[in-house]
């Protein structure tokens, strides 16, 4: 168990190198090789029509002259132990973890995006924990009566669930709950320490809106997984022994449901947590999703970089959860 | 009609002495399926005493494993139909609630699977769902106490090393392992009466025999009734104090095993014979298959449901086709449920059939 536990944690590491060497190579090679010069690059930090003195000043201080993958290991190095740059006449401190600078405002990436994540963490855990009680349950209860009249509804609605786009379903709650009866208007957010009542009441339209779509396809997942495993001959025994028909369901039946739907949540909570563009956009909440919106509008190309190693960095580490959390419910894991 | 279900009832005298264990009625489990009526058990009869063995022969889809889902309440769907009588220690579990065969199913009956590595949960110890098995009737007994429990069973079904092995999964046992694991799992309550569902099919020939021998042990030590289901006459040879066979749903022939081994009364049991490798017996150039397929359960033959693969149903003057033939007895004990004439079945079986089994 320890050894494979040591063992993911490496390979996600290693994971996570390569998605850094990727995404850089991307955003710093591929402009190169589609023509851009090494001064058009510079140019970006200081505005219209620089004086070559100001470009060669830029490309010294930022190291833009070196070669890649000198700048590729001092990229690496700024995000463990941050770097020093002279950009303009004061000498500024990039702190650990150093995404770098950005183009427009001049600013350390990091301290812009970090800012970011507690809005889209709370938009995601708050969703995500909605559509899985609610995904979960509402398959249970379907695969445990199939064909009956709450299973065609709930997997009717599931359908149109899935169907929706956030878009649409956001905007339809906010016209109704903050307009048309503005039960819940003004929606501004607010952090979880200051006020967590304030947090939950102007996140709940966002979290509906996006769980809506997220349970639906949890509850059909649900469902299927339930049929299936409740036809295995493993229930047949449980129910051999006189265990009650509640206990054969939920020890039995959704223990082994519910590993292919750990793996899927966790996909999607690390996806989320990387940016939910839409759903930010609709409720104007200033998650990481917003501030990935706003780099790419700017081209601002030390934000997006940064944007998407942190992406990358929730999805690894929700991977390497769901692959520990596996070898916890799963024995069989564990050995092989 | 009268007379077909009066014959049964009037025939299933105990075959060991004593009053019956289990006392089974015409026994129709019927399933409502959008194809149509699947008569998966149709009107079967037995009694069963503590101690005995019985073993249920018939190709897949003959009833037989319907059967015994029947009598431990496990043919778990709104659409079966069932009617007829079972009746454990005298108490009819057709009209009992489905709680009060829920408490009686692992502690007075219990069940070993076909396919111990599909039978088990992979995701718990064998220990931890021995444990399970045990406290679900003993819910006073500690948890301590039920893994020692646990492990004197695992010990008592012969696996070396109980007090380890316990905590193994079910996929680091062999396949022998984990059906003596089942079995301790079975046995945990001391049931009285066993169910053994193709308890051999799935394991490999060298441990089908260390099974059997077990089984057999521990019902003498125990004193349950058994009821062992499977296609492979080797096997209910091997165990059985007597035979039922099913084709179609029914019962076709029933009887003490020698006498059914010996002289055999219906035509498909001759087949079933004829199918069997022996290795007593000279050698023959081939096995002979009983020719055709297992019949439909929605649409059962007329008459005999063996008259489409019966060699002599051209010899009963049509009434194969026409007319269901009752269980008759022909020895005491001994009956079968055909319509050829004795003397002409006792002429086919000394003339063409003995001779080549």
């Amino acid at each position: 168990m320890f050894a494979y536990i040591i063992r993911r944690i490496l390979a996600a590491a290693v994971l996570l190198l390569v998605v850094s060497a990727v995404t850089f190579a991307i955003f710093f090679l591929l402009p190169r090789l589609a023509g851009e010069t090494v001064d058009q690059l510079a140019t970006q930090y200081i505005g219209k029509n620089p004086s070559p003195d100001a470009i060669a000043a830029v490309k010294k201080n930022l190291g833009l002259d070196q070669p890649l993958y000198t700048q590729y290991w001092n990229f690496l190095k700024g995000l463990v132990s941050g770097a020093e740059y002279k950009f303009g006449p004061e000498p500024a401190t990039c702190h650990v973890p150093c995404f770098g600078y950005s183009f427009k405002n001049h600013l350390e990436v990091w301290p812009e995006l970090s800012k970011r994540i507690p809005v889209t963490l709370s938009l995601a855990i708050g969703a995500a924990t909605l559509w899985l009680v609610s995904g979960v349950a509402t398959g249970v209860v379907s695969a445990l009566r199939p064909r009956s009249i709450f299973d065609r509804i709930s997997m009717g609605i599931a359908l149109a669930g899935v169907s929706l786009p956030v878009f649409f379903t956001g905007a339809l709650l906010l016209t109704v709950f903050s307009y048309e009866w503005p039960i819940l208007d003004n929606l501004q957010y607010v952090n979880f320490t200051d006020d967590p009542l304030m947090w939950a009441r102007n996140l709940i339209l966002p979290w509906i809106s996006l769980a809506f779509l997220y349970s639906a396809l949890y509850a059909r997942l649900t469902r299927a997984g339930m049929l299936e495993t409740m036809s295995e001959d493993y229930i047949r025994t449980a129910r051999a022994k006189g265990l009650a028909e509640r206990k054969v369901v939920t020890r039995h039946g959704l223990r082994a449901a519910l590993t292919p739907i750990v793996t899927i949540f966790g996909m999607d909570l690390g996806l989320l947590l990387g940016g939910a563009l839409i759903t930010e956009q609709v409720f104007s909440l200033q998650g990481v999703g917003q501030f990935a919106v706003q780099a790419i509008s700017d081209n601002d190309l030390p934000k997006i970089l940064g944007t998407t190693l942190l992406a990358a960095f929730f999805i690894v580490l929700c991977n390497l959860v769901v692959d520990l959390l596996y070898a916890a419910v799963d024995p069989r894991v564990r050995l092989s | 009609m009268t007379e077909l279900q009066k014959t049964p009832a009037r025939a299933a005298a105990p075959a060991g002495g004593g009053e019956p264990y289990l006392s089974v009625r015409d026994l129709r489990i019927h399933f409502d399926t959008d194809d149509g009526l699947v008569r998966s058990v149709d009107g079967v009869s037995f009694d069963l005493a503590k101690g005995r063995t019985l073993g249920i022969v018939g190709e897949s889809g003959s009833g037989k494993s319907v059967t015994s889902l029947g009598i431990m309440g496990l043919h778990r769907s709104k659409r079966a139909r069932i009617t007829g009588e079972i009746r454990l220690d005298g108490e009819d579990l057709v009209a009992a609630g489905p709680d009060r065969v829920r408490e009686l199913r692992g502690r007075e009956m219990a069940m070993i699977f076909q396919d111990p590595l599909t039978a088990m949960h992979p995701y718990y110890t064998v220990g931890q769902q021995i444990v399970e098995a045990y406290r679900v009737h003993h819910p006073q007994a500690t948890k301590k106490q039920a893994r020692a429990r646990a492990v004197e069973m695992l010990d008592r079904v012969g696996i070396p090393q109980p007090d380890r092995r316990v905590d193994d999964y079910p996929h680091q046992f062999s396949g022998g392992m984990r059906q003596r694991a089942m079995i301790a799992m079975a046995l945990v309550n001391d049931p009285s009466l066993l169910i053994a569902d193709e308890p051999t099919t799935a394991l490999d020939v060298t441990v089908q025999a260390q099974i059997l021998d077990l089984i057999r042990d521990l019902q003498e030590e125990f004193g349950s009734a058994v009821i062992i289901i499977t296609h492979d006459l080797g096997v209910v040879a091997e165990l059985a104090d007597d035979i039922l066979v099913m084709y179609g749903g029914k019962c076709v022939e029933r009887g003490p095993a020698e006498t059914l081994f010996d002289s055999p009364e219906h035509p498909y049991t001759w087949g079933l014979l004829g199918s069997m490798p022996r290795l007593d017996r000279e050698l023959q150039e081939r096995l002979v298959p009983v020719k055709g397929t297992p019949p439909s359960l929605i649409n059962v033959p007329s008459g005999c449901a063996f008259h489409p693969r019966c060699p002599y149903a051209a010899l009963t003057g049509g009434r194969s086709t026409e007319e269901t033939p009752g269980l008759t007895e022909v020895a005491p004990g001994h009956h079968a449920a055909c319509h050829l004439a004795l003397s002409e079945r006792h002429r086919i079986f000394t003339e063409e059939i003995a001779p080549r089994l």
